[in-house]
């Protein structure tokens, strides 16, 4: 019997010939990182080890992305924990205000995880590096700053169900909607302490920006990673960003999955997470009409250039409903830039968008547009759950970046087509 | 030594922002995170938990951000140990790195009322509702899982065993 990707991966760091899913191992990790929410934990357990070093400070990466800039005098302080350790320990890869995007989509566009590799991070949506072909995973403080001191980490082995998507890609469906459906399918604990493999022909119809939201949101499922087989087009976009050499992975074709999901995309619509589950999945038109206060395009799961893009094609020309606040907040410096040069930004402030520095902020209900008590926002974040983005009588509906476009200019839920009739995908 | 309190009962896929929400996580202390457990879940919730007692949950318990405040909320909040249906992953591990005792127990995560008094033997794994004079057994914790517990979590699992390399 052979392995699969995930096994595979957890075999080759554990020198391990062979791994079944149930198996207890300890791996090598190749990279690891943390957030501004949970470095100052990590750093206080790191400490608490007593060792005098991180294993490798070229594996190491700390990135300001939660609180920063910094909402208040609290979050300044965790900041200036995680400032002075990275300079105490001469760490290269910290990325502070001005330089920091939104951890996982920033260190994937540097190059830190490659195909094969093993990640760890102290953010559940590390499993967002799996679009490359790696084994990423998310874990608490605790966890990091073991792998911090000893550049190992255990794992169980997990078994994997397998989604493999058939088809053509209607126009406003996007891999964000791919991966809602899913959930809507197998609920937030379908793929429980499992790996969700990605596969199917409707994958190469689909940026790396968009597989990437798909991987993203592996954990809504329970997951412990979200994981393709990484194809041409991953090795083209991996090659000049990635800082080591890599050995990309591929499951047996006698591999053994716990279950395999299959879908024909063809007849499918944009849908949305309606309130207050990311499992509580409808099609769009199903809640059309529901009035919105804020919508909001940005996050590790939809702030990547092809989401902006996508929202300016339905904005271009347009206005914000006068009841409505937008935001949009690119992931990274990178595509805030990008953007600019593509004239996307222009898009979003003559139609009445305010644009931010990047920040997971909103997403969190942390700063940058908390939700008051009853107001309905419509995000392209992952998680819409009670009090998720500020007060717990706010709702919250997940959705892709169109849709979210879409329900800003109409002031409530509505399709694509119905603000704009020319094609997203062209 | 055995667990004695009150159960509080919660339900299925209880996220982790509803143990802690976002905008608190702007400190690692574990008193000042339980001042706010459970805030936007039932607001009353927090002045009913006494030290010592224990959350009963349902499927799934613990989901979403990997947060460590989560479990350092419960422990902070005088929570004792958690008997739920079922665990998220990360939760799973951030609560036995941080000593908080979990529980899985499907039976008694369905049949135990809130307010019954719970007595839990932790070595046993033995569940007693002594309200309802009612003896449940938790799934055995996987034996590394309880070699880390008996140590006190990864921390000290780490410590020991960088210790034991450099000796």
């Amino acid at each position: 019997m052979g392995m699969t990707i995930t096994e595979k991966i957890l075999a080759s760091h554990a020198d391990l010939a062979k791994v079944e899913p149930g198996d207890l191992v300890e791996c090598r990790v190749d990279m690891l990182f943390a957030n501004d929410i949970t470095a100052p934990l990590a750093i206080q357990q790191f400490e608490r080890i007593g060792v005098d070093r991180v294993f490798d400070p070229d594996r190491v990466a700390f990135v300001l992305d939660h609180y920063s800039p910094s909402k208040d005098i609290a979050s300044a302080e965790q900041c200036r924990i995680t400032r002075e350790f990275v300079r105490k320990h001469g760490l290269p890869h910290f990325y502070d205000v001005g330089r920091a995007g939104i951890a996982h989509v920033l260190l994937a566009e540097e190059g830190f995880v490659a195909p094969g590799e093993l990640f760890v991070g102290a953010d559940s949506h590390t499993c967002n590096h799996g679009a490359l072909g790696a084994f990423a995973t998310g874990v608490g403080s605790s966890d990091l700053a073991a792998a911090m001191a000893t550049g190992r980490l255990w794992f169980r082995v997990p078994p994997t169900l397998r989604f493999v998507f058939r088809g053509t890609l209607p126009r406003w469906v996007t891999g964000k909607d791919l991966v809602l459906r899913i959930i809507g399918d197998i609920g937030v604990d379908g793929a429980r302490y499992a790996a969700m493999e990605f596969a199917g022909p409707v994958l190469q119809q689909l940026s790396m920006d968009e597989r990437f939201s798909i991987t993203n949101m592996a954990v809504e499922a329970g997951a412990k990673n979200g994981i393709m087989e990484p194809d041409e087009a991953v090795l083209e976009w991996i090659r000049p960003r990635a800082r080591r050499p890599f050995q990309p992975v591929y499951s047996d074709p006698d591999a053994s999955y716990a279950a395999v999901h299959e879908y024909d995309v063809t007849d499918m619509q944009p849908v949305v997470s309606a309130p207050s589950s990311p499992a509580n999945v409808v099609p769009v038109t199903e809640v059309t009409g529901v009035r919105v206060d804020q919508c909001f395009i940005g996050t590790c799961t939809n702030g990547r250039i092809e989401d902006l893009r996508q929202a300016a094609r339905v904005l271009a020309g347009r206005r914000v409903h006068p009841d409505v606040r937008l935001l949009v907040i690119p992931a990274t410096p990178r595509i805030y830039r990008q953007a600019l040069e593509e004239g996307l930004i222009q898009v979003f402030l003559d139609a009445g968008a305010a644009v931010s520095t990047p920040t997971c902020g909103p997403c969190i209900g942390g700063h940058m547009g908390v939700l008051a008590d009853g107001e309905v926002c419509v995000s392209t974040s992952s998680r819409n759950f009670i009090g998720r983005m500020g007060h717990r009588g706010s709702r919250v509906y997940l959705s892709n970046a169109a849709v979210a476009a879409a329900a800003a200019v109409a002031g409530k839920l509505v399709h694509p087509d119905e603000v704009v009739r020319e094609p997203a995908r062209v | 030594m055995a667990i004695r309190g009150r159960a509080h009962k919660v339900g299925d896929h209880i996220d982790t922002d509803l143990i802690i929400a976002g905008r608190y996580l702007v400190t690692t202390d574990p008193v000042k995170l339980g001042e706010h457990l459970f805030e936007d879940l039932d607001p009353g919730l927090r002045q009913r938990i006494r030290p010592g007692d224990v959350l009963v949950a349902g499927e799934n318990f613990g989901q979403g951000s990997s947060r460590e405040h989560a479990p350092l909320a419960l422990v902070g909040a005088g929570v004792a140990a958690v008997v739920a249906a079922s665990y998220a992953r990360i939760f799973y591990r951030n609560a036995f790195n941080n000593g908080l005792l979990l529980l899985e127990c499907p039976e008694a995560s369905r049949a135990v009322q809130d307010g019954d008094e719970l007595e839990i033997d932790p070595q046993t794994g033995e569940i007693r509702d002594l309200t309802r004079g009612e003896l449940y057994r938790a799934k055995p914790i996987p034996p590394f899982m309880q070699e880390l517990t008996q140590l006190g979590g990864i921390i000290p699992y780490v410590r020991r065993r960088l210790g034991r390399e450099a000796s």
